[in-house]
């Protein structure tokens, strides 16, 4: 057991945690934030997505110990009041249907956007092939990624 | 955490109707904007409460709150139960709370969230309640006024006096249209007055699922509560011999490790049980155990002898569920015929959240709170097991992360009950990808065997259909296995029936350890591939257009379907170098028509262009979910034919997570085009009838461009030549 500082949405949380146990079950558990999802636990779907230090990362292949000091983004940190562009997008283009996988599809999607202010359909491909969606909101969250690049260019 | 217990106050909230004196629910109360979400405990407050009806309350401030009796697993309940009863009230639906009613079957009717029933199941008692609702608060208003009722309306949460223009909001009528007896007879809006009803409304649960505050069933937390992981047999119906514990013990934050039982169609299965503080020490900690297991008493069966039985079972003879003329001696006479048999295989329901369960067992009650497709169907289940009265066994629905059927059965909150009741404390049992996907129930894999003749006018002369596979219906032990299967037609056009002259359907019940459950569409979802790839196979026989050759058996409905799908999918100028297929299927009182349109790349291999849908559900609430819900249908169902099987070797299923049981990607996903036919029919399924005709429409369409015919799933489209 170990005593890990973790920097979660510009705040800092003190867990004491095997330092291999993954992050994801240290944001879910011991920090007690629930929006980042288990889907597989082999870095396969996608769900548990978060960013480290900017870059989008599967939460539960990645142990605690190494995220220790870092800056970790979870869906909660995206916004307050759903008022980014891609959540905005989500919203205008009602992609979410039972929505468990989404937190981590909205994570990747705002990762691409901020490297990719105009991706292309191969560009999305590439950015969220690494995500399941069991109910089957591919095309909308195509869609969503487009009309959130266009949101994006009107601020 | 963002989630908060409270106790709702009487004077804020008259009436939380269709809760008992003890009742715990879940609610998710948000503002317009959804910052907040609160998860609200009424078990002290809920005893004299003021009743207008059994989804509907109202406070003294005109807050209004619709009950959801059904599970939400993305389907839309939430949003359409609501939008139903807001629109005869007469409220904004934006401003109503909506919470999940608990189990109660003798409340609200049938819960179980199933058989795309939500809608066609309770449209018109929505429609009702919401009518009945809003004229009791309407008298009042024109009593207080002394006024004619006829004067007044209803709009927007208030009760208006047309002449003067006085407005009274529903929380100061409230309290005294509670006391009134409810009108027997009330009249309906005409749907031509509709302001929400046909309405693509944004749902009111999209503001929660971008920003991680929805909570599911694996996001409930209580006070103390401890995390569970079980090791179950890993084949079927292993029993526990002896297990040694010790390396578990010693893992920090483990507390307890128990043998457990799990109710499975009344087999009771057997695993140990590894209790921890938080879910990954618990997982460590089943890693460390040594079980012992007999499983000597069933056959390890292997899929290829599973299928090597059903190939044998479809040759010989069948039970009948429905059949006219001698479909017998008509094939043997006839000179145009078709022989073939088409295979589907066992399939995971994967939802995206893994199953799992919350329960709190304490000297007096029994709370239970998780993704559940059947509230009333467990709580039944609890009380059989424990003997306790309903009153005694809460069971609340949270948001559920997918259910496609598997979150109806009752066997996972069983088992969460039985662990907190041993280790006295409240626990949340998880199910890690691989017990979700190895432990089952599955759907289960078929054999079709089909023979039919086509007419000297390129009619269908006969049609037999034999089906081959495990009967969901017959596990418990004491099934009558004589009976016929109910569903052997499922998937097969109604219309059909009264213009075949000799047909005959029926099946041959595969005896197997496997464990099997409904999967989105239940037997349409195999059935649909067998009997529309065979009319195809029939009207090739009969040289004629498969479009044609449907029309000719079928009355002005489905025409009208068929004339919809021709004109968007451009049928009729179809060019060489595409193949084009189509398969109209009927499942939960809904037909849906589709089209897709294939075409070689520029490697030679098989894509699929785009995927057209027409459905006719008649009556209907919201069609932006209804799009979603073909969508999303298409997509599981082109999982399903190319990517996805569960396969058995041994006793145990094969594919443990994603990384063997492939799912669809979004790069998998061609352009889908969505209708809805307008017409005045009963209301029809929505969550699962745009599934079945996908996959026989896309190997018809494969057809259509290569000659090929496939007839066993899944199949690869990369390796198509």
């Amino acid at each position: 057991m170990a005593t890990i500082t973790l920097k979660l949405n510009n705040k800092s949380h003190t867990v004491e945690a095997d330092p291999k146990m993954p992050l994801l079950w240290a944001i879910r558990d011991l920090v007690g934030l629930t929006g980042t999802k288990y889907g597989c636990g082999i870095a396969q779907c996608g769900a548990c997505t978060v960013h480290l230090e900017g870059v989008p990362v599967r939460s539960c292949s990645i142990p605690v110990a190494t995220a220790a000091n870092k800056n970790i983004t979870t869906i909660e940190g995206l916004s307050p009041d759903n008022s980014t562009a891609v959540q905005r997008a989500w919203i205008l283009e009602q992609v979410p249907q039972c929505g468990y996988c989404q937190s981590g599809q909205i994570m990747a999607a705002s990762a691409l956007l901020k490297r990719n202010a105009n991706p292309t359909d191969k560009d999305i491909d590439a950015a969220m092939q690494g995500h399941i969606c069991r109910c089957g909101t591919y095309p909308r969250i195509r869609k969503a990624i487009k009309t959130a690049a266009q949101l994006m260019t009107q601020k | 955490m963002e989630t908060t217990t409270k106790n709702l106050s009487r004077r804020n909230f008259i009436k939380l109707s269709g809760l008992t004196g003890t009742a715990l629910t879940l609610g998710f109360s948000f503002s317009a904007s959804a910052k907040e979400q609160t998860i609200w405990n009424a078990a002290t407050t809920e005893s004299s409460g003021v009743e207008l009806n059994a989804w509907i309350s109202i406070d003294t401030a005109g807050k209004v709150t619709l009950l959801n009796h059904r599970s939400e697993m993305g389907q839309g309940s939430y949003q359409s139960v609501p939008q139903m009863i807001a629109e005869e009230l007469e409220v904004a639906l934006d401003k109503v709370n909506i919470i999940f009613a608990p189990g109660n079957g003798r409340k609200y009717g049938s819960q179980i969230t199933g058989g795309s029933s939500t809608i066609r199941g309770s449209y018109k008692k929505l429609l009702r309640l919401g009518a009945t609702a809003r004229e009791m608060l309407i008298e009042v208003a024109a009593k207080k006024w002394s006024v004619n009722k006829s004067e007044c309306y209803a709009e927007n949460g208030e009760v208006i006096h047309r002449a003067s223009g006085k407005k009274m909001h529903y929380g100061e009528l409230v309290a005294d249209a509670a006391k009134l007896d409810a009108p027997k007879e009330v009249v309906l809006k005409n749907p031509k007055d509709y302001k929400l009803i046909c309405k693509p409304l944004p749902r009111q649960d999209t503001p929660i699922k971008v920003n991680g505050k929805a909570v599911f069933g694996l996001d409930f937390k209580l006070p103390g509560m401890l995390y569970a992981v079980v090791e179950r047999s890993p084949r079927f119906q292993g029993k526990v011999v002896k297990f040694d514990d010790a390396e578990t013990r010693k893992v920090p934050g483990v507390k307890h490790v128990l043998k457990v039982t799990r109710d499975e169609f009344g087999n009771m299965r057997e695993g140990v049980a590894v209790v921890a503080d938080n879910t990954w020490a618990a997982m460590q900690g089943r890693k460390l155990l040594k079980i012992e297991w007999d499983d000597a008493a069933f056959a390890h069966h292997s899929t290829e002898e599973l299928y090597t039985k059903m190939r044998e079972q479809v040759k010989g003879d069948v039970i009948s569920y429905r059949t006219m003329g001698n479909t017998v001696t008509a094939f043997a006479k006839a000179e145009k015929k078709v022989e073939a048999t088409y295979e589907t295989p066992y399939e995971s329901h994967s939802c995206m959240e893994p199953l799992n369960c919350v329960a709190s067992v304490t000297d007096d009650k029994i709370e239970i709170w998780g993704p559940i497709q059947g509230p009333d169907w467990i709580q039944q289940n609890i009380c059989g097991h424990f003997k306790l009265p309903p009153e005694k066994v809460i069971v609340n629905m949270t948001f559920l992360g997918g259910g496609f059927g598997r979150k109806a059965f009752t066997d996972y909150p069983y088992e969460a009950v039985l662990i907190s009741k041993e280790i006295k404390a409240p626990v949340q049992v998880i199910w890690t990808r691989e017990d979700d996907m190895t432990i089952g129930p599955f759907r289960p894999g078929m054999v079709y065997q089909c023979k039919g003749s086509v007419t000297e006018r390129g009619r269908i002369g006969s049609y037999e259909a034999k089906l081959a596979g495990q009967n969901m219906d017959m596990q418990n032990p004491g099934a009558d296995k004589t009976n016929y299967n109910r569903s052997a037609t499922e998937g097969f056009l109604d219309g059909y029936f009264e213009t075949i002259p000799h047909y005959n359907f029926g099946d041959s019940p595969l005896e197997s350890p496997v464990p099997v459950m409904w999967w989105r569409s239940v037997y349409s979802s195999t059935n649909a591939f067998a009997f529309e790839s065979f009319l195809d196979e029939l009207a090739a026989k009969a040289e004629k257009d498969p479009m044609d050759f449907r029309r000719q058996h079928l009355s002005e409905r489905y025409h009208l379907l068929m004339d919809k799908l021709e004109q968007v999918s451009g049928w009729k100028s179809r060019t060489k170098n595409t193949g084009f297929g189509v398969a109209i299927t009927e499942c939960f009182s809904s037909i849906v028509g589709e089209v897709v349109k294939v075409s070689k790349n520029a490697d030679g291999k098989i894509k699929i262009d785009k995927v057209w849908a027409v459905i006719d559900c008649g009556w209907y609430v919201n069609p932006d979910i209804i799009k979603a819900q073909v969508e999303g249908s298409i997509v599981m169902a082109l999982g399903a034919a190319t990517k996805h099987e569960t396969t058995f070797k041994d006793g145990k299923a094969v594919e443990r997570n994603f990384d063997a049981y492939k799912m669809p990607r979004i790069q998998d996903i061609p352009e889908i085009e969505v209708h809805i036919m307008d017409n005045d029919e009963k209301a029809g399924g929505v969550g699962e009838p745009g599934l079945p005709p996908f996959t026989p429409a896309l190997t018809n369409a494969i057809f259509d461009l290569t000659g090929v015919r496939i007839r066993k799933l899944p199949f690869s489209l990369d390796k198509i030549v």
